[in-house]
């Protein structure tokens, strides 16, 4: 369960200020599948980034499963972030020199996971690269690597997946692909918040949340019972 | 577990910068290297000289002319040794089981065509017990050949090489100073002792060297073996007050001669060995903290060039404690790698510096675990603020990183 209450986020450059978020508001409830819309620059990675703890807001309220994000210690951040979501990039983000295993591993290995391993050939095989996992990322293509990062992400069966422009850097057949993948975890109860700025992607999550210039534009809080469909452009 | 895969990839990004990474370590290289190298050709210095030292027995004392000043320099008259002391003592000091007076210079020696400049040493018969002198072929001269001047020699084994090369010497004439010598014996090698060769000498009776060779009337050294060794330090307190008897001197006056007693010796040259060892170690640790610099500018440009990764374990869930970890470890296997480069690159120099200098090297496993250790410290030390920077990085913008 994601409570987002008046969400604000400023950046300085060069001495103007940009409100990237300006009272953003959000509830997202276990098991949805959302997509994040809007055009560049509107707040989607700032959004997102909040959401996956990976940043503070300046100021507003967040609370993931209950827990009242600000008040955590970094290490806290950390090990929600390890144990409760899973990111994946628009730029794949795999570490170079380890193994498609040796990535998908390495959230385990932070959490001191016995079985690391065997979780590891787990989820590959969910994304179906059993028998690529001994491939270092340079020898994979695009959608592989995709594959891979979003095997990284589910390792830890977190409840959260968190995914920014997943399919941004892959051709249209591949992005259906990774997609697929996602209502397949969204469908095993994963919740999936996905962030796009491409209305096709937008269109296959049940429930879209679109924002402007740091506004949502549609979504009010609580709107998720009763979702509104479809605003492109 | 997550410190092998760590492990493993230091190791692997080492070896994908392969020069970076050998130009990084290569202060940690020299530094251990020398060190290495220079520890085990002391040791093996050390070595060599405490077998010689023991050969020659810790009964001896050798009494010589002049004032001792600081670190063993001889000063004052050093005319004033006679063979009436060398006598004196043999007769009145306590506990002396024999003496030997020595006169020595340096000579052109001649057989036939051949000829060879080298020390000219005269004593008596003792003198072969005393210094441990064992004889290869021939013999040593006697009492009566010493009482009637005989013109004898008794010849080191590198002497009798120069001048006789394979052929026998025993029984033939060589020249000293152009007067004849009949050779009566070679001496069994020592070994060369750096400063001084014992098997490049001639050693004749002490009255044909005073009298007929260099004409002088005192000694260049007065060597004296104790009855017991236990009493060494009796032996040179009674030898000392004859002396000062002998020499007429004052109370307040300081001695006209030294003597050297084996352990003296021994101390003298265990202190030029530590001096010796501060040297190295200073010229470690300049080469150690250069090479740890080194280190730490590597490692602040591979936080630099990895700062998206760092955002990437973080976003996945790496504390910074681990990241702290990582890098640390890193500059560790560099540091580590590094030092046992380094050690190799110490144990090749030691071999050939060894042969150069004829002796054999000794490399201690203890020097090889310093060495070690301490690189591997260095790395800790050096590779701690670049891993600290990396471990505060902040994920969002460690990601946004280009
Ligand atoms: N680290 C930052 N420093 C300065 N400005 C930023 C930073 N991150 C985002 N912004 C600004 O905030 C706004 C929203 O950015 P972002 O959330 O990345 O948009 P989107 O992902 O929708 O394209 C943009 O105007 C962007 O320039
Ligand atoms: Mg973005």
């Amino acid at each position: 369960m994601i409570l987002a209450k008046a969400l604000v986020k400023e950046y300085t450059l060069g001495g103007v200020i940009v409100r990237a978020l300006d009272d953003v508001s959000i509830e997202i409830r276990d098991g949805e599948m959302v997509a994040i819309t809007g055009s560049s620059g509107s707040g989607k990675s700032t959004l997102m980034n909040i959401l996956g703890c990976l940043d503070r807001p300046d100021s507003g309220s967040y609370e993931l499963a209950g827990e009242d994000v600000a008040k955590l210690s970094t290490d806290r951040l950390a090990e929600i972030r390890n144990i409760r979501i899973g990111f994946v990039f628009q730029s794949f983000n795999l570490l170079p020199r380890m193994s498609a295993l040796e990535n998908v591993e390495l959230p385990l290995l932070y959490q001191g996971d016995r079985q690391a391993r065997a979780k590891a050939k787990a989820a590959l095989e969910t994304v179906g690269l059993f028998d690529r996992m001994h491939h270092e990322p340079n020898q994979l293509s695009g959608g592989q690597r995709q594959r891979v990062a979003v095997a990284r992400a589910i390792v830890t069966n977190p409840a959260i997946i968190l995914a920014d422009e997943p399919t941004g850097n892959l051709d249209s057949k591949t992005g259906k692909e990774i997609l697929a993948l996602f209502e397949d975890l969204n469908a095993k109860g994963h919740t999936i918040i996905v962030v796009t700025h491409d209305p096709g992607v937008a269109s296959r999550c049940k429930r879209q949340i679109h924002l402007r210039d740091g506004h949502v534009v549609n979504e009010p809080l609580g709107a998720a019972a009763n979702p509104v469909t479809e605003e492109k452009g | 577990m997550l410190f092998w895969t760590i492990v493993k990839v230091a190791f692997k990004s080492l070896a994908a910068n392969k020069l970076r990474s050998f130009l990084a370590m290569l202060g940690i290289i020299i530094g251990v290297g020398a060190v290495i190298s220079m520890m085990a050709i002391g040791s093996g210095a050390q070595a060599q000289v405490l077998a010689r030292f023991s050969a020659m027995g810790t009964n001896l004392l050798v009494i010589r002319p002049g004032q001792r000043g600081s670190g063993g320099v001889m000063s004052g008259t050093q005319l004033n040794l006679k063979l009436d002391d060398a006598d004196a003592m043999l007769k009145e000091a306590e506990g002396i089981g024999a003496v030997a007076p020595v006169v020595s210079g340096s000579s052109q020696v001649k057989y036939l065509s051949r000829n060879t400049r080298t020390n000219v040493l005269g004593s008596s018969t003792t003198y072969f017990t005393i210094r441990t002198f064992e004889i290869d072929k021939g013999r040593t001269f006697t009492e009566a050949e010493v009482d009637r001047h005989a013109r004898v020699a008794v010849i080191g084994p590198v002497t009798a090489t120069n001048l006789f090369g394979e052929d026998d010497a025993v029984g033939e004439i060589i020249k000293v100073k152009g007067i004849n010598f009949q050779v009566i014996g070679v001496m069994k090698s020592k070994g060369d002792q750096g400063y001084f060769n014992p098997d490049d000498q001639v050693i004749v009776p002490y009255t044909t060297a005073m009298k007929q060779l260099f004409g002088l009337d005192y000694l260049r050294e007065i060597d004296i073996q104790a009855a017991d060794e236990e009493k060494l330090a009796d032996v040179q307190e009674s030898v000392k007050q004859l002396l000062r008897k002998r020499h007429r001197l004052q109370a307040d006056t300081p001695d006209d001669f030294s003597i050297q007693n084996q352990a003296e010796l021994l101390e003298a040259r265990s202190s030029a060995t530590k001096t010796f060892g501060i040297l190295l170690g200073s010229v470690g640790a300049i080469s150690l903290l250069v090479g740890g610099i080194g280190i730490m500018n590597i490692m602040l440009v591979t936080v630099t060039e990895r700062t998206r990764e760092i955002g990437v374990r973080k976003a996945i869930g790496a504390k910074n404690r681990h990241i702290l970890l990582q890098f640390l470890i890193e500059a560790m296997i560099m540091s580590a790698v590094g030092g046992v480069i380094g050690v190799g690159v110490g144990v090749g120099a030691a071999h050939v510096v060894g042969d150069v200098m004829a002796l054999q090297e000794v490399v201690e496993t203890f020097s090889v675990i310093l060495a070690l250790t301490f690189s591997v410290g260095v790395g800790i030390f050096f590779g701690f603020y670049p891993a600290c920077r990396a471990s505060h990085l902040d994920p969002i913008e460690a990601l946004r990183y280009e």
